[in-house]
């Protein structure tokens, strides 16, 4: 049976609160605006920002001299020719001013002699990334941005809101449908303008680094809504996830600030260092960029040369247990809990999927090609081109993220009224409200069995190293996996009381939904891509090709995404000059 | 060769009308009640309702329940072979089955 709808309406509604969505639900409240803050998970708890163990790159140049202008240069280097400028200027130049207002604001970035210490990430020149002792940066700037948000009664939240379809009104924006997680209760919400925050896609992966609400939603409301995405076939791999010996407790990225610390050794199954035999010799220190990293150890696993799990060994053997206790505090004593003694042995590395290059299509000032729609953070497409330089997730966060909420809210202060459109909210809440008649034909699914069948599909074959023949048959399971999804949800309980609450089975049908539209832009993009370049490497095409430097486009078409901007396409995207 | 935990875990959105379902797990040694509970529902019941973002960091603390009475993040707590009883958090309102209200009020849906 169909609910009655709860209706909201605000100035501007922010989809998603890790740091990106916090940042412009405050900056959009400083700009005049009423906001309303809505996460499927609790507020600033989901979301990959809470687990950012790692740096944030700045031009702060408190120790050593820099200028943005240096940091962008490095960002430009990382992206192997296809960072869009003027995202990547944006970034860099208002990095440092994000970084000390979170400062101000009791972030807490370790400190030496009085200043912001920073430290040198892979692909940076200089010292340029700072962080919060001991691995807490992610939580810490997560923390902070809720304590700033706790004493704005203009900005509204409210976690456990899952946000089905954007509503548009002649190609305008105008709000969101969705459901309140706890209750089941439909919720239709009216916005003057929405910024889309709701990071990346790394759950299509089996082994990644974010959180399990990371499916790619955004790209797929936005795609849905009429907008653009970009580089869809950029999937970042984090080289040196952690393996084994299971850990629990610890996200499987936290190796990367023991080896800015430390260095540590990369070995093979041999216990050889082998970095040397793909063009870069590591000798004891970490500066081997991301997509390097994840080639070679790849490429010695295929030889035979793997760790036990299938990855390679990191050893810290070297270190003494007093200089590691001094770099890792307690974090010493909750791997002691694993029964894991870095002075006596090495642990398990492989790369995991850990961040998305591509999304939505924006200018500099967060908007999307759609009117009333902004985005921020990981959704936005093109800051990073190819791939992603150490530091730069965080710092895109806050900075694109305060700038989406200034934009939100100067549009919103030039609209009077923004009224959802009664027809395509009624066909938006039939998706999400339910019928009865139609769903008693669904019959049953295992969705979690589904979404982790999904996720084998694109770690096999839509991984870091691609062919043309595993990704057809990559987009072959795709289409398998939709048909078996069918078109409608499972049915809402017809039981009265409590029988729509925290109903997963029914919230992982629209993640599906929204996971296969994006697993299918990335797998279609990746075939189109026929050329190896930064985070796409296709084995049957290795080199990187000067004609590929340029963008793939995705749009739908009807309920198909189409992907323009190939080099010999009819319709050709924007060439980089 | 893994082990098998049994879990017993209570089920329902009504406080008053709950009930049990009793389980068997295979793990590994070293494997969290978080990641039985996701085979579980990938397995055997996806209808089971559990609270969980991180899954592994300990990050969201969003899996709080009760394990054999005492309260545990799931995805620290270890799986042991063993009966292990689960119930969701008694001082928080039930939402469904190991699910409670635990967001603090102004970040709550009202």
């Amino acid at each position: 049976m169909t609910k009655d709808p709860i209706a909201i309406e605000t100035d501007v509604l922010v989809i998603g609160s890790g740091a990106a969505g916090m940042y412009a639900a405050i900056e959009a409240s400083r700009g005049g605006a009423r906001v309303f803050l809505v996460d499927r998970s609790l507020i600033g708890r989901g979301g990959a920002t809470v687990m950012a163990q790692m740096t944030v790159a700045a031009a702060l140049g408190e120790e050593v001299p820099d200028n943005p202008r240096h940091h962008y240069d490095d960002t430009i280097a990382a992206g192997r020719g296809l960072c869009e400028e003027a995202l990547a200027r944006l970034l860099c130049e208002q990095a440092p001013d994000c970084i000390r207002e979170l400062d101000a604001w009791g972030v807490g970035w370790a400190r030496k002699d009085n200043h912001i210490t920073a430290t040198l990430a892979p692909g940076h020149d200089r010292p340029r990334c700072v962080y919060v002792d001991f691995i807490n940066t992610g939580p810490a700037v997560s923390k902070t941005l809720r304590t700033v948000m706790a004493r704005n009664p203009d900005i509204r939240k409210a976690g456990d809101i899952c946000i089905a379809d954007l509503v548009t009104d002649g190609g305008e924006v105008a709000g969101a449908v969705g459901w309140h997680l706890d209750s089941g209760a439909p919720v239709t919400i009216a916005a003057k303008a929405t910024v889309l925050a709701t990071g990346g896609l790394t759950r299509l992966y089996r082994r990644n680094s974010a959180s399990t609400n990371m499916g790619g939603d955004g790209y797929a409301l936005a795609l849905r809504a009429g907008a653009t995405l970009i580089d869809m076939e950029f999937v970042q791999f984090f080289p040196i996830g952690h393996l084994a010996p299971r850990l629990v407790g610890m996200d499987p990225i936290m190796w990367d600030p023991f080896r800015y610390k430390l260095g540590g050794r990369l070995l093979n199954g041999l216990m050889e260092e082998f970095t040397s035999r793909y063009g870069s010799d590591e000798d004891g220190k970490y500066v081997l960029t991301r997509d390097l990293a994840t080639y070679a150890i790849f490429k010695e696993v295929e030889a035979g040369r793997g760790s036990p799990h299938g990855g390679a060994y990191l050893s810290f053997e070297h270190c003494s247990a007093s200089a590691l206790r001094a770099a890792f505090g307690p974090v010493i004593g909750r791997l002691a809990a694993n029964a894991i003694d870095l002075t006596r042995m090495p642990v398990e590395v492989a790369p995991i999927a850990h961040y998305h290059m591509g999304g939505v299509v924006t200018d500099a000032r967060m908007a999307t090609e759609l009117p009333g729609l902004f985005a921020a953070g990981e959704v936005v497409g093109g800051a990073n081109g190819a791939n992603r330089l150490s530091g730069n997730a965080i710092t895109e966060a806050a900075v694109f993220g305060r700038r989406a909420g200034r934009s939100a809210a100067s549009r919103a202060k030039q609209i009077a009224r923004r009224d959802l459109p009664a027809k395509q909210t009624r066909a938006a809440l039939d998706l999400v409200g339910g019928n009865g008649a139609e769903h008693a034909a669904v019959g049953h699914r295992n969705t979690a069995a589904m979404i982790e069948r999904l996720q084998a599909i694109m770690a096999d074959d839509v991984g870091p190293f691609r062919t043309g023949v595993k990704l057809e048959r990559a987009l072959g399971g795709i289409d398998a996996l939709t048909a078996e999804l069918g078109a409608r949800p499972p049915p809402v309980a017809s039981a009265g009381g409590n029988g729509n609450a925290f109903d997963l089975q029914r919230l992982e049908w629209f993640d599906l939904r929204n996971m296969l539209t994006v697993a299918r832009t990335v797998a279609q993009s990746a075939l189109s891509r026929n050329e190896s370049r930064g985070a796409h490497q296709r084995e049957d095409c290795p080199q990187a090709l000067p004609r590929w430097r340029r963008h793939q486009r995705v749009r739908l078409a009807g309920d198909t995404p189409q992907i323009t901007g190939a080099p010999n396409a009819a319709v050709a995207s924007t060439v980089l000059s | 060769m893994s082990d098998v935990a049994t879990l017993k875990i209570k089920r329902g959105s009504d406080a008053g009308a709950s009930r049990w379902d009793t389980f068997d797990v295979p793990f590994e040694p070293g494997q969290s009640v978080l990641d039985g509970l996701r085979w579980l529902r990938s397995h055997k019941d996806p209808s089971l309702a559990i609270r969980f973002s991180c899954i592994n960091a300990n990050a969201c603390k969003e899996c709080m329940i009760q394990l054999d009475g005492e309260t545990v993040y799931a995805c620290t707590a270890r799986l042991e072979a063993r009966e292990m009883t689960l119930t969701p958090l008694p001082n928080k309102k039930l939402v469904r089955d190991l699910v409670t209200e635990i967001a603090p009020p102004s970040e709550r849906f009202k």
